[in-house]
C-alpha cells in the first residue's frame, strides 16, 4: 500500500524518475557513446550504400560502391596492409618476448629503467618519430652520411622499401606488444615454474609446457592490439615507404579527399572493419582467454 | 650402527646464508629409507629453506647433501630423483587433472595410453573418481586438488617425496582427514616422505620421527613419543602444546625451588644436565586436584580461575599469585567445585622433567 502511494507520488512528478537508477546514472555515458561512437560508425555504413560521389543520405541505397571495389585493384592494397600487419606482429613477438621475459624475471631493479626507456618515446608524436627515422636513414643522413665521411663506405639507403615500412611499424607498435606481454608473463606463478622443473622438465620444457601457455593471454592481447593498429597504419607507408607500397588506408584517404567519393571510401572502410573484425573474432575464439586465465 | 647405514639421505653441516643471516645453520641429519620424517618449527625457523635445498631449488652455502652415497649439492631440481608437494600445490592451472598428474611422464616421453593408465591408477589410489581425469583443476575442491598434487608427485616415482606444509590452507576437519590419509599413502607406497609443518600436532599424527627446528638448527630429533614425553629444552616442551613450565633453581639438597611457590619441590629423575637453574615441565594431564597436601609429591594452593571445554576433556586454569597453571581432566572426571574457589593442586615428580633454557 505504502509502496503504491510512493509510486504514485513519483509518477505524479517527472516520468524520468520511474527509470531505474542504474540506467539514469549510465545515461551520460550512453549518450556520449551513441553520439561519439555509434553515430559516426552508422554514418560510414550508411554512406557506403549511397550512390557514388554523393554527399547526403537522400540517394537511393545501392551496392554499386562494393561492386566497384571488387572490380578494382583495391584488393592489392588490402593484401599489403594485412600482410605487413601480420609480419609486424610476428616480428614484434620475436622481439618483445625476450624483452618482456627480462623485464619480469631477469632485470630486477633495472626493470623500471628499461620500462621507462620504452615508454618515453610514446610522449613524442608518432609522425615526429617517423621523420626522425627518415633523417637517420636517408641518403647522406645520420647513418649513411656518417658511414660515407668517416669510413668511406657508400651504401644504398633502405629508405622507401618494404623493410623501412616494417621497421617503422615495429618501432611504433612495440609498446603495444611489450606491455600486455609483460603482464602476461608476470602472471605465470613462480611455483608452477619450479614445480615443472622439480618434475623433471628442462628449461625449454618449462617454457613450452608452463610459461608459454600461462602467458598466452598477454600474448594474444598484444597480437590483437598490434595487428589492429598495424592494419590501420598509414604514416609509416607515407614517410618511410615513399610510394613503393600503397596500403588500404591510403586508398580510403584518397577516396575521401582527392577523389571526393565519400561512398566509395565508406565502403572500403566497412570492408576493412569487417575483415579485421572477423579475424579478431577467430583469434578470440581460437584462444579462449578465460580458459588461459583459469576461470573455467 | 655405523653412520650412513639405512640412511637414504645424509646431511652434513648443511648451511644456507642469506645476506649474512644463517637461515639454515650447520644441520647434520640422517633420513632413513622408507620413513616419514617431519621437520617442525615456527615460521622463520629455516625449515622451508632446508627443504628447498633438499629438493634442489636453493644451493647450499656450505655442507653436503648425500643421497644414497652420492653428493647431490650441484644437481639441479629437474635432475634429482626427488619430488616436492608445494604449500600452494602449484598445480598447472591450464591443464586438466589428468595432464597435471601425467606431467612428469609426458616430460619423459611415456606414450599417452600408458600415461593415462598410470594416472588412473594413482587417481584410484587417492580416491579421485575416474571422470575427474578430464576436469579442469580449477573446478575441483581444495581436498581434491591436494590429492591431485600428491598423485602428480607420485607419478614421478621419486626416491624421496618432500612436502612443504601442503595442508596448511585447508580447514581443520579436512586437514585431520588428509593427515591420516597421507600416513596411509605412506604405508601403501613405502616411499620415504620428508614433511615440514609448523604444527607439531600434525607432525605427531603422521611421523615416524620428528626433528624440531629453531633459528636454523635442529634442536631435537626423536619419535613423536620422545618429543612429547622427553623434550630436551623449554622451546620443544612449549612447542608441544599447553604445558606448565616453571622456572626453578636446583638446591644443594637436590630439591627444586621456584620463586612463587613456598615449598621445596621433589625433583624428577630426568634433569637433562641441569645443575643450577632450569625449567620444570609438568603436562596438564599430570596435574591433579588434591584432597590433602600429602596426596602427591608436590603441591600448591591456588584459585580456580576458569575452565574450558575441549571436547572429550576439560581444561582448568588455576592461578597461584602471578603463576598460571593449566590442568586437564577427562569429561567424566570433571572437577566438582566452582570458579574462584581455593583449590589444592599437585603432581608426582616421576611425571615431570627438568629442561635447560635453550
Amino acid at each position: 500500500m505504502t509502496a503504491r502511494t510512493e509510486g504514485a507520488t513519483a509518477g505524479g512528478g517527472v516520468g524520468f524518475l520511474r527509470v531505474p537508477a542504474g540506467f539514469r546514472a549510465a545515461l551520460p555515458v550512453i549518450l556520449f557513446l551513441l553520439v561519439g561512437f555509434a553515430a559516426p560508425l552508422l554514418a560510414v555504413i550508411g554512406f557506403s550504400f549511397m550512390p557514388a560521389r554523393t554527399f547526403g543520405f537522400t540517394g537511393q541505397p545501392t551496392l554499386e560502391n562494393y561492386i566497384t571495389i571488387f572490380e578494382s585493384t583495391s584488393y592489392i592494397s588490402l593484401l599489403w596492409s594485412l600482410g605487413l600487419a601480420l609480419a609486424t606482429v610476428l616480428i614484434l613477438i620475436l622481439i618483445s618476448y625476450p624483452v618482456a621475459y627480462g623485464l619480469v624475471r631477469v632485470f630486477g631493479r633495472w626493470s623500471t629503467l628499461v620500462t621507462l626507456l620504452f615508454v618515453i618515446p610514446l610522449f613524442v608524436s608518432e609522425n615526429v618519430r617517423l621523420y626522425g627515422w627518415l633523417l637517420f636513414l636517408i641518403k647522406n643522413g645520420v647513418l649513411l652520411g656518417t658511414l660515407k665521411t668517416v669510413f668511406g663506405i657508400e651504401a644504398e639507403s633502405m629508405l622507401f622499401t618494404t623493410g623501412a615500412i616494417l621497421l617503422g611499424m615495429v618501432y611504433v607498435y612495440l609498446p603495444y606488444m611489450l606491455f600486455p606481454l609483460t603482464l602476461g608473463i608476470s602472471m605465470v606463478p613462480n611455483d608452477a615454474r619450479e614445480a615443472a622443473s622439480d618434475l623433471g622438465a628442462s628449461r625449454w620444457q618449462v617454457f613450452k609446457e608452463v610459461e608459454l601457455p600461462l602467458s598466452m593471454p598477454g600474448l594474444v592481447i598484444g597480437c590483437l592490439l598490434t595487428f589492429v593498429l598495424a592494419v590501420g597504419a598509414i604514416a609509416e607507408y607515407k614517410v618511410l615507404g615513399g610510394q613503393q607500397v600503397i596500403p588500404i588506408t591510403h586508398d580510403i584517404e584518397i577516396a575521401f579527399t582527392y577523389a571526393q567519393n565519400w561512398p566509395l571510401g565508406a565502403a572500403l572502410s566497412v570492408l576493412l572493419m569487417l575483415i579485421v573484425g572477423v579475424l579478431v573474432m577467430i583469434a578470440l575464439r581460437r584462444f579462449d582467454l578465460d580458459k588461459f586465465l583459469g576461470r573455467r | 650402527m655405523a653412520a650412513g647405514d639405512g640412511a637414504i639421505l645424509l646431511l652434513k653441516g648443511l648451511t644456507k646464508i642469506f645476506a649474512g643471516h644463517r637461515a639454515v645453520d650447520a644441520i647434520d641429519l640422517q633420513i632413513r629409507e622408507g620413513e616419514m620424517f617431519t621437520i617442525v618449527g615456527p615460521s622463520g625457523s629455516g625449515k622451508t629453506t632446508l627443504l628447498r635445498m633438499l629438493a634442489g631449488m636453493e644451493t647450499p652455502t656450505s655442507g653436503d647433501i648425500i643421497l644414497r652415497g652420492q653428493r647431490i649439492n650441484d644437481i639441479p631440481a629437474n635432475r634429482r630423483p626427488t619430488c616436492m608437494v608445494f604449500q600452494s600445490l602449484a598445480l598447472f592451472p591450464h591443464k586438466d587433472v589428468g595432464d597435471n598428474i601425467e606431467f612428469s611422464l609426458k616430460i619423459r616421453g611415456v606414450p599417452k595410453a600408458e600415461r593415462k593408465q598410470r594416472a588412473l591408477e594413482l587417481m584410484r589410489l587417492l580416491r579421485l573418481p575416474d571422470h575427474y581425469y578430464d576436469r579442469a583443476v580449477t573446478r575441483i575442491s581444495g581436498g581434491e586438488r591436494q590429492r591431485v598434487a600428491l598423485a602428480r608427485a607420485l607419478a614421478f616415482d621419486p626416491e624421496i617425496l618432500f612436502f612443504d606444509e601442503p595442508l596448511s590452507a585447508l580447514d581443520y576437519k579436512l586437514r585431520k582427514t588428509l593427515e591420516k590419509e597421507l600416513k596411509d599413502i605412506h604405508r601403501e607406497t613405502k616411499k620415504t616422505f620428508v614433511y615440514i609443518t609448523h604444527s607439531l600436532e600434525e607432525a605427531m599424527v603422521m611421523s615416524d620421527r620428528i626433528g624440531v627446528m629453531r633459528d636454523g638448527r635442529l634442536v631435537q630429533i626423536g619419535t613423536p613419543q620422545e618429543i612429547y614425553t622427553e623434550p630436551n629444552s623449554k622451546f620443544v616442551s612449549e612447542f608441544v602444546g599447553d604445558v606448565n613450565v616453571l622456572s626453578v633453581s636446583v638446591l644443594p639438597s637436590g630439591k627444586l625451588k621456584a620463586a612463587q611457590i613456598p615449598h621445596e619441590m621433589v625433583a624428577p629423575a630426568t634433569m637433562n644436565g641441569v645443575k643450577s637453574a632450569g625449567f620444570l615441565v609438568v603436562r596438564p594431564e599430570f596435574l591433579r586436584f588434591l584432597d590433602a597436601p600429602g596426596d602427591a609429591d608436590n603441591h600448591v594452593v591456588g584459585r580456580l580461575y576458569n575452565e574450558y571445554a575441549l571436547g572429550s576433556r576439560i581444561q582448568y586454569q588455576v592461578r597461584v599469585g602471578e603463576l598460571v597453571f593449566v590442568l586437564e581432566k577427562l569429561r567424566h572426571e570433571a572437577f566438582a567445585g566452582g570458579l574462584d574457589q581455593e583449590v589444592l593442586i599437585g603432581w608426582d615428580a616421576v611425571n615431570t622433567i627438568v629442561v635447560p633454557d635453550r
